[in-house]
């Protein structure tokens, strides 16, 4: 076929699918979106990565599905075969597994990013909001999968976490009861966490992602005041770049770093499997849950278990518990009644914050 | 004043000897219990009360103001365990311990028969220890034999004879602080019997009398057993009472050596029986298992025993002679399997260092050390076919095993490789998005003045 009429061709179903989807519009829209440049652009990366974290965890999730099976006698012996029968799916599980640890270090990356550039700041109040609730579903999405594979070291993290969730007052032991679907950590804890992994929380962080992009792309990228300020002093505003595709194609430079991150991690450094599970042996020793828990863990084991008239372990999640609240109410105290923005205790506190879990992540690995 | 009073609760078929349970009741002085109580209620008071009843107790009121050998009992008896389970003094040594003066509560006339002489302390203890009624109401599954064996053993023969010198229950129990077997501090706790027999039988001034040895600890210390038990903490490896019975406690007959050691060793006392060594061995009157093993120092046995200059065989066989042969054969072929199955460990731990899923062949190993385990057993047949078809059955366990970890580490260095490829891939596709952005932009600088954030 000659050149000329091929392209004909081609534009004939691009005009096809135009009348029927409003193409037009869409790259009309995407044409005039911009993201803006100064020192920080490299943060705005993180979002993206993020998101195509996600989608990987997605994929690798819906194929582990094809031979995984939930229940207490066979999950352990059905990623087993995953990893040693099944063609390629020892890769396919250690993508999985290590994208969701980046996938939550790049979470949280964004996260203190949007601290540090003051990107929360009216109108991205519910933006903010929404981000963190994602993170939340993230981490839910680690603790319900950390147990799936049903070995050892998972079946007693999560007796420890639900064992938590227990001791909060009035609503912990329904709440416990609740996540462990009885008394105990058992074969019903085991199904419900996989119908929380792969139904409840996929069906939530979809929603939730639809919103968050929705909210980024109505409010746009927020440049830091220090930037906006530098450039409309001078009656200029901050220098942008087009979306499409000069963003974009640095963005997807991105996502083919953090796919040959994960593709050296999974080849040369598998996620182990463990041993199985049995519920009538004691917990081994040493036992603590994953990285992004570990912080919270080590300092609730630094609490006597009294302080005063109230149990340790109790009076530490009431302090979580308030830090966490503190911390998602962040857009509304850091701008006073004035509307002068508190900068100071805003860098303050997520130094703080970023110096604190770094610390106790790190003892509580080492310890 | 509070009086305690002592009242029978049918503790003891036995008359005025019979232990003492004391039971508190608010009285004036000289109370007796109401008649109106009947003996039911008595016996729910002693049994719910127990030792908290025990308000008073003139015996460890006096001794605890003496000094030396008079107060020690006084001070250490509250951790006996007869004392926990309401026993006083009285109960071994009679007397009133209501008395408040001392020639009352060491009064002939009310039963005090002062220290008991050592030959009568396995009788006295008897009173109590044999009688099934009593001791099924503190711990059912106490056997009450203790005292009928204890005449059959050489402890008690002796004490029968009238050899003061000889053990009594009190030698190796303690007196005054007897604490229950299973207590860690009890002398006669697994793991604390050895130096408990010790302390008469390593003794050579004690034991010339006897004209006996006295290395046996000595020699026990440097056992596997004694690795098992005081180093692994293994309260079911063998003491000197698993060979030597404890109460009945006599060197084991040559006749019976094996069946002592095969107690545990079910498989190689049978192969034993079965083989050549049985009958050789008891037509020269010689132990069974003590030959090659020792007795005290039996040592962890190894394929050193069969072959080279430790070889136990060399005590009866040349090492050229056909004897001789046979066992540097079975040495061999034991030798060569344990060899294999560390190779095989070896790889197998690599590719699981490596990261790779190997814990079915690590699984299926087991079979092979196993069979290594039976290898070493049949040596005892003294057939080299019976070893050969236990080392064969571990070697191809070994291969198996071997070949899967080397499967692994293949497969860990093609995914090595491919990650190579996929680097190699992904750079390039790096590269070529820089340079198509490059190109899109030019010489332009990315940035666009105007538009939609």
């Amino acid at each position: 076929m000659p050149p000329v009429e091929e392209k004909r061709r081609l534009q004939r179903g691009v005009a096809w699918l135009d009348e029927r989807l409003g193409l037009a519009s869409i790259r009309e829209f995407i044409s005039h979106k911009t993201v803006p440049v100064h020192s920080g652009t490299l943060w705005y990366y993180f979002g993206g990565v993020t998101l195509f974290l996600f989608v990987v965890q997605v994929l690798t999730g819906i194929l582990l599905l094809l031979y995984y099976r939930p229940t207490p006698g066979e999950a352990y012996e059905s990623v087993q075969f995953i990893m040693t029968r099944v063609q390629f799916g020892w890769l396919i599980r250690s993508i999985h597994s290590w994208s969701a640890n980046l996938m939550i270090l790049a979470a949280f990356i964004h996260m203190f990013s949007v601290v540090f550039l003051r990107a929360y700041r009216r109108p991205r109040e519910l933006t903010w909001l929404s981000g963190l609730a994602l993170l939340g579903l993230a981490l839910g999405f680690g603790f319900s999968g950390y147990l799936l594979p049903w070995n050892t070291i998972s079946y007693f993290a999560t007796k420890v976490g639900t064992d938590m969730a227990a001791s909060v007052p009035w609503a912990g032991p329904a709440l416990a009861r609740f996540l462990r679907g009885g008394e105990d950590v058992g074969g019903a804890t085991l199904t419900r966490f996989f119908g929380f992994h792969v139904a409840v929380l996929p069906g939530l962080a979809t929603t939730l992602i639809a919103l968050h992009l929705m909210l980024v792309q109505r409010h746009g990228i927020s440049s830091p005041p220090w930037i906006e300020k530098r450039f409309t002093a001078s009656g200029g505003r901050v220098p942008q770049m087009p979306f499409f595709p000069n963003f974009f194609l640095r963005e997807l430079m991105a996502w083919y770093t953090a796919l040959g991150v994960l593709g050296c991690l999974a080849a040369l450094l598998p996620w182990e499997l463990g041993e199985k599970a049995d519920p009538f042996a004691s917990a081994p020793a040493g036992i603590r849950p994953e990285w992004y828990f570990l912080a919270p863990f080590y300092t609730l084991k630094l609490i006597p278990s009294h302080v005063w008239f109230l149990e340790g372990e109790l009076l530490g999640l009431a302090g979580f518990g308030l830090l966490a609240l503190w911390w998602v109410m962040l857009p509304f105290w850091a701008t006073n009644r004035e509307g002068v923005e508190r900068t100071r205790l805003v860098t303050g506190a997520g130094v703080l914050l970023v110096a604190y879990l770094a610390t106790f992540s790190l003892l509580g690995y080492l310890k | 004043m509070t009086r305690v009073l002592h009242r029978r609760a049918g503790l003891s078929p036995r008359g005025a000897s019979a232990p003492h349970v004391g039971v508190v009741a608010k009285a004036g002085s000289g109370a007796e219990a109401p008649r109106g109580l009947k003996p039911a209620l008595l016996l729910f008071l002693a049994l719910g009360l127990g030792p908290a009843a025990l308000a008073k107790d003139s015996c460890i009121e006096c001794h605890a103001a003496l000094a030396a050998d008079l107060q020690k009992p006084a001070l250490v008896f509250s951790k006996d365990v007869h004392s926990q389970h309401g026993f006083s003094c009285v109960d071994c040594h009679g007397g009133d311990r209501n008395a408040d003066d001392p020639s009352g509560a060491m009064d002939p006339a009310r039963g005090y028969k002062g220290k008991p002489a050592r030959k009568t302390v396995p009788q006295l203890c008897a009173r109590c220890h044999s009688d099934i009624a009593l001791m099924r109401r503190y711990n059912p599954r106490e056997r009450v034999d203790q005292y009928a064996e204890y005449q059959t053993s050489m402890h008690g023969k002796r004490i029968a004879e009238g050899d003061e010198a000889a053990a009594t229950c009190i030698d190796c129990h303690s007196v005054h602080d007897i604490r229950a077997v299973k207590d860690p501090l009890s002398p006669v706790h697994p793991l604390r019997l050895p130096e408990t027999c010790a302390r008469c039988h390593a003794d050579a001034v004690h034991m010339a009398r006897y004209k006996i040895p006295t290395n046996q600890f000595a020699e026990y210390r440097q056992s596997v057993h004694w690795e098992a038990l005081a180093r692994r903490g293994d309260l079911s490896a063998p003491s000197c009472a698993s060979c030597h019975g404890n109460h009945g406690a006599t060197p084991p007959q040559v006749s019976s050596v094996a069946a002592v050691c095969g107690s545990c060793h079910a498989m190689m006392a049978d192969l034993y029986d079965k083989s050549m060594h049985h009958d050789v061995f008891a037509s020269m009157n010689l132990g069974g298992c003590v030959v090659c093993h020792g007795n005290h120092g039996v040592k962890m046995p190894s394929t050193a025993m069969l072959a080279g200059p430790a070889s136990v065989c060399k005590q009866c066989h040349d090492a050229d002679s056909a004897e001789g042969q046979v066992a540097a054969g079975m040495a061999a072929q034991i030798a060569k399997l344990d060899a294999s199955l560390k190779s095989s460990d070896d790889v197998l731990g690599l590719a699981a260092r490596s990261g790779m899923e190997v814990s079915e062949a690590v699984l299926k190993l087991r079979d092979g050390r196993e069979a290594l385990v039976k290898a070493r057993v049949a040596t005892h047949t003294l057939d080299p076919a019976a070893v050969q078809k236990a080392t064969d059955a571990g070697l191809a366990v070994a291969a198996e095993t071997r070949h899967a970890g080397e499967s692994a580490l293949k497969e860990r260095d093609f995914r090595r490789l491919g990650l190579i490829f996929a680097l190699v891939a992904i750079a390039l596709t790096m590269a070529g998005l820089w340079l198509l952005i490059r190109s899109i932009e030019g010489a332009r600088p990315p940035v666009a003045e105007t538009g939609r954030r």
